[in-house]
């Protein structure tokens, strides 16, 4: 007689203690987000290039030095870096099995997330309001906009993601089915983090220095 | 192969080679029977490359002939078992380190040659001609002689000439192979290179990157003339002045007719008005006369500036003289033809060459 | 539910399967389909241009539709036609050569394969609205940003769309090989295709994104007008080609890589000798691909990046050849002492060592960047690269398909009009592409539409469109082949006397690959069991109930999403109501993806009852 298959090696009475890495499709997922965040490195790296070799081509409009306030940019790395700590928090709660902890600071990742996507939308209104320095205007704009508006893009695309996980599974505690989806938005949450390391440096700090 | 008799050996299969390619190709296009000091440097290393690598070719058919004529397996043999060999250690190492000795032949030569070409110290000293190129023509001015013209470029032989890329929309590239390797034209920066021509001719120049679908069709020529051809062409181009030609009925009426056109918006027809570093819109029609070519591509005959006065779209799609005059009646035709076939400054021309 | 026995299915059965396979052996036999149907589309596009080349200042085209042919040609032959291809092979038989029943994600194999099929359609779909792109498949940024119309704009939606689904089979190989081998199947025990799997996915991965971003910024400039490549406004073209070129090297590298893994399996298996030298063989395929990260500017060497760099991009150029000729060696060292069968496979292999040895020869004739200076841009590159690809990608698809057509359709393709096929056109490519070399030298640029008259140009192209005709013969025996041997007899399991594990399953192989997952030991470990054993791979795990990925129509429906996207970047700067096709489109495919998130998706199970049957069956 077959088994009767209930998929009840997902939901087992002690949890292990890396319940991410315990199925195979866990196993799966942890190596495939590594490899993708490998590829997503070249793509940022590449846009780093062309902002490298396009940072002082102004056309006549503001330069880096001109339009750089370093104080939003630090709150904004501060509210970054934190969410990534968050998110630690998060895992490690996730690793002893408390479902309950595991969510609060997902949220509060999520909130910081929030908070630093919100000071980003200001300061490029405040760029193209005060100086008319648009996607358009020259080719430094063009590739400030592609670095850092990608990187945006990317905090945005996180947070909906990580949304969508805290919904779904909000009723359901944690088990071998979505640990390993938990801890594949962290990971990819630290990367995204890791780049705004490097915005930060060559972009802002490398632009008010010249 | 170290010893004398093995370099000797080599040295006459160079010449054989080169001998033989040389006879390739049309006289003054092909880069295998080169005229000028870049065509000669790289051909020198096509053929040192060319022939390690022959060589290396040469073994691999070796053995795979070998192979298939010792270990075939024979019609209506039965399969069988052989030895199962993992591998050597000594080959791997002949065959690693024969190569990268034959790497370090080839790179050598290469490195030093890259950096003579490269050598751009002595520019100010020499003929400077700042090159565009367009969609789908290219326009030579010549520094500090306050002159320009475009599609025939006239050079003296045996000095090293400068020339200055730029173009004025997509990218081109700049190549006589006979005369040099190229050299892209690119729109946001000046390339320079040096070429230097050995023998008096005309040379056929190529556009070597696509930038529209006349990419085939924007040929120019490299007219090498004795040094003092060039001082004369040189003079004879700056005091050349078209509206005091002496000109018949037919030919002045022409060039009324240049003017009322609006053909003078585009062409200058002599360099009485140069500002240099000006970008003009069309062809310089200096020595139109004795053009090479018409458009860089048809014979110069009656026909052909008919035919490309009538409708420039059906020779040269996509070109930007279409629709930028309005159209022409035969009559006016043959009356801005007469005029321009009257553009000749000098005697110095490329059909003297020819 | 997959129906457990293959009973008669009604036609759309049939279509449905494959609509929402996910098993990775379907979605191989889609990848052939799609990449044989482009492969015709770019061989025809190729006779035209060779036709136009027929004669002297030729007028069988205009020359606008003549720069749309030689892009389409490049970009159909590269992506649409070789790349899938290759993937569909690497599907097949990967997962069975590390005695696996899938790939790590499924799903995404499928989506991966529907994102390539719509970004295809997308493409091509250019030529019936308002012309294909016309800048060369390398569309530079400074002719792509002037050519009117919207083919460029169909060139950056579907390659962007195709390329998105190969990056993710990068992904999925790689973590396949990680975590799914049998036991006993290390590293250096596993066949040289799946060494060749592996590698080309690692360059899949870190080549794609920088095409991806040099589509990127095209788009923006064409679609929305940034200034990267606009020189009034500060931007440079140069960067664009920097990028093409990252990308475009290791994809050469992409293209050629697992067919050196096909190679080096035809060579055992048909000299009846383990392959030679398999240590440095691993070693040389990592080398080449690394170095092959390190020389995209030897495209570049006219573009004026000053001697110093140009110096530096010879040099390591010219060192790929090490790596290369080892592995030359090393094949010819594997037939040597063995008992060597010539049957079709065995041809184009033998074919490939002559053919792609000359193209290497030209590869680092062409790395003396002095050389290129005159090689550059003209006819001697248009038949290096020929000569490597067709020689090397295109001869080791057709070995590979002869090799594995048992494997993948349960049928052989048949030896007579194997040989008709590969006599004509080896003979065409070496008639088409060695006189290319020579009009290159005798100053004949490339994406040339015409030659001018008089300058001894006739005489070469006359031979290089004869020749092209000779390969159009070959290339369509091989389709009477393929639909004669449809009819033939069925397949053994190992009609070749095979070595590695994918010849110890049926032909074709059963949909869950492996009844038990296999134990290895050793390298060749079918080779291993014929001669040390029974001849049988021994069992891994007990008989048990196996578990399986469901199917899904959302990769298909998902691709449909971003195709009308695609249509809604091209047209939006037309007239904004496209915006709703471009934000619909998308929004469609966002929603499908987080349908599937929230979705609970277990797969089933194949009771241990269908396996013990089917295990009698086999024995009987």
């Amino acid at each position: 007689m077959a088994q009767a298959h209930d998929h009840s090696e997902l939901f087992p009475e002690v949890m292990p203690p890396e319940p991410e890495k315990a199925t195979l499709e866990g196993k799966n997922k942890f190596f495939g987000i590594w490899f993708f965040l490998g590829g997503e490195t070249v793509l940022f790296a590449s846009l780093f290039g062309v902002y490298l070799a396009l940072k002082n081509s102004t056309a006549g409009g503001p330069s880096s030095q001109e339009l750089f306030g370093l104080g939003l940019v630090f709150i904004m790395t501060m509210l970054l870096l934190t969410s990534s700590l968050t998110s630690v928090y998060a895992m490690y709660h996730m690793r002893n099995n408390d479902f309950k902890k595991m969510y609060l600071w997902l949220g509060i990742t999520g909130l910081l997330g929030i908070g630093f996507l919100a000071c980003e939308i200001y300061e490029f209104a405040h760029y193209i309001t005060d100086y008319g320095f648009t996607f358009r205007s020259s080719a430094f704009g063009s590739a400030f906009y592609a670095l850092v508006g990608f990187h945006g893009g990317h905090v945005l695309f996180g947070i909906c993601w990580l949304t969508t996980l805290l919904i779904r599974n909000a009723k359901r505690g944690l088990n071998l089915y979505n640990a390993p989806k938990f801890n594949t938005f962290s990971i990819y949450w630290h990367f995204i983090d890791v780049v705004w390391v490097f915005i930060f440096s060559v972009v802002y700090l490398m632009g008010k220095v010249g | 192969m170290k010893d004398w008799l093995s370099k000797f050996r080599a040295l006459v299969l160079f010449g054989i080679v080169a001998l033989v390619l040389s006879a390739c190709g049309r006289e003054n296009l092909t880069a295998l029977d080169p005229k000028g000091y870049g065509a000669e440097v790289s051909l020198k290393l096509i053929l040192l490359t060319t022939i390690v690598m022959t060589s290396v070719f040469l073994v691999v058919i070796i053995l795979l002939i070998i192979v298939l004529v010792r270990f075939r397996r024979k019609k209506g043999e039965p399969l069988k078992n052989v030895p199962q060999v993992e591998g050597s250690k000594t080959l791997e190492a002949i065959w690693t380190i024969i190569p990268i000795i034959l790497v370090g032949i080839m790179a050598v030569p290469t490195v030093v040659a890259t950096f003579q070409l490269a050598d751009t110290s002595d520019k100010d000293e020499h003929i400077n001609i700042n090159v565009t190129g367009y969609q789908y023509w290219w326009h030579f001015e010549y520094e500090n002689e306050e002159i320009a013209t475009s599609q025939d470029m006239y050079i003296p032989v045996n000095k090293k000439v400068y020339v200055n890329l730029i173009s004025n929309d997509v990218l081109h590239s700049f190549w006589v192979p006979s005369i040099s390797g190229k050299l892209d034209v690119n729109p946001e920066n000046v390339n320079t290179m040096f070429i230097q021509a050995y023998e008096e001719g005309v040379y056929f120049g190529k556009c070597a990157e696509l930038c529209g679908p006349s990419h085939s069709l924007m040929d120019f020529k490299v007219v090498v003339v004795s040094e003092e051809e060039y001082e004369q062409w040189v003079n004879d181009m700056k005091s050349f002045n078209s509206q005091e030609l002496e000109l018949d009925a037919v030919a002045a009426e022409g060039r009324d007719l240049f003017e009322e056109k609006g053909c003078v918006a585009c062409h200058a027809t002599d360099s009485q008005n140069f500002v240099p570093g000006q970008k003009p819109i069309g062809p310089d029609l200096t020595q139109f006369a004795d053009r090479s070519r018409i458009a860089g591509i048809l014979h110069p005959t009656e026909e052909n500036l008919y035919k490309w006065l009538k409708d420039p779209e059906s020779v040269k799609p996509g070109n930007k003289m279409t629709g930028a005059y309005p159209e022409l009646s035969d009559e006016e035709i043959e009356k801005i033809s007469a005029y321009l076939m009257q553009l000749s400054p000098s005697e110095v021309t490329a059909a003297s060459k020819e | 539910m997959a129906t457990t026995v293959a009973a008669k299915r009604s036609f759309w059965e049939f279509i449905w399967d494959y609509l929402t396979t996910v098993d990775h052996k379907k979605i191989a036999h889609l990848y052939l389909a799609g990449g044989g149907f482009f492969f015709i589309l770019g061989g025809i596009e190729a006779l035209i241009i060779r036709i136009q080349l027929i004669k002297p200042e030729n007028d069988f085209i205009s020359a606008g539709l003549y720069n749309e042919m030689i892009t389409m040609h490049g970009t159909t032959m590269i992506f649409l036609a070789a790349m899938p291809i290759i993937v569909g092979l690497m599907n097949a038989i990967m997962p069975l050569q590390i005695g696996a029943r899938d790939v790590a994600f499924p799903f995404l194999n499928a989506l991966s394969f529907w994102l390539f099929f719509f970004g295809g359609l997308l493409l091509n779909l250019s030529f019936l609205f308002g012309g294909a792109p016309d800048a060369g498949w390398t569309s530079y940024a400074s002719l792509s940003m002037d050519s009117p119309g919207h083919g460029i704009d169909y060139y950056i939606a579907g390659l962007q769309i195709a390329g998105a689904g190969t990056l993710m089979t990068g992904i999925n190989f790689i973590a396949t090989i990680v975590t799914m081998r049998a036991p006993g199947m290390t590293y250096m025990r596993m066949p040289l295709f799946t060494w060749a799997t592996f590698v080309t996915s690692v360059l899949i991965l870190f080549a794609f994104p920088p095409l991806t971003i040099n589509l990127f910024l095209l788009m923006f400039d064409r679609m929305f007008g940034t200034a990267f490549f606009n020189v009034a406004l500060g931007g440079n073209q140069v960067i664009y080609q920097h990028l093409f070129w990252i990308f475009g090297h290791p994809e050469v590298y992409i293209l050629i890589l697992p067919m050196f893994g096909v190679f080096s399996e035809i060579f055992a298996t048909f000299s009846r000798k383990r392959l030679f030298g398999y240590t440095a063989m691993v070693f040389a395929t990592m080398l080449i691909a690394f170095l092959g990260f390190m020389v995209w500017a030897h495209h570049m060497f006219t573009v004026g990046l000053g001697p110093v760099a140009n110096a530096i991009f010879a040099v390591g150029t010219m060192a790929i050849a090490v790596p290369t000729g080892i592995k030359i060696f090393n094949w010819l060292l594997t037939m040597w002492g063995g008992q060597v069968t010539i049957n079709s496979a065995m041809l184009w292999a033998l074919g490939f060592i002559p053919t792609f040895t000359i193209g290497g020869m030209t590869g680092v004739m062409l790395g003396s960047n002095v050389a290129d200076y005159q090689y550059h841009d003209s006819y001697f590159v248009v038949g290096h690269f020929h000569y490597v690809i067709v020689g090397g990608t295109v001869f080791g698809i057709f070995a590979a398909l002869h090799y594995w057509w048992p494997k993948m359709f349960g049928r052989v393709l048949n030896e007579t009009l194997g040989k008709l096929t590969f006599w004509p056109f080896f003979i065409g490519v070496h008639l088409t592409f060695f006189v290319q070399h020579l009009l290159g030298l005798m100053g004949m640029p490339r994406r040339y539409w015409v030659f001018l008259e008089d300058q001894s140009l006739d005489l070469g192209n006359l031979i290089s469109t004869i020749g092209a005709f000779l390969m159009g013969v070959g290339a369509i025996i091989f389709v009477i082949n393929i639909i004669v041997s449809a009819f033939g007899e069925k397949a053994a399991a190992d009609p070749w006397d095979g070595r590695t594990l994918e010849w110890a399953v049926s032909s074709p192989a059963p949909y869950y690959n492996f009844a038990q997952l296999p134990l290895v030991r050793g390298l060749d470990p079918l080779w291993i069991e014929k001669m040390e054993g029974n001849g049988k791979i021994p069992a891994a795990e007990p008989l048990g109930d196996v578990h399986m990925p469901n199917g899904s129509i959302i990769p298909f429906l998902m691709s449909i999403g971003f195709f009308i996207s695609g249509f809604g970047f091209i047209y939006q700067t037309d007239n904004v109501y496209w915006y709703l096709a471009l934000y619909g489109g998308l929004a469609f495919s966002i929603a499908l993806m987080i349908i599937r998130s929230v979705k609970d998706d277990y797969g089933y199970y194949i009771p241990k009852e269908e396996l013990e049957k089917a295990l009698e069956g086999e024995a009987k």
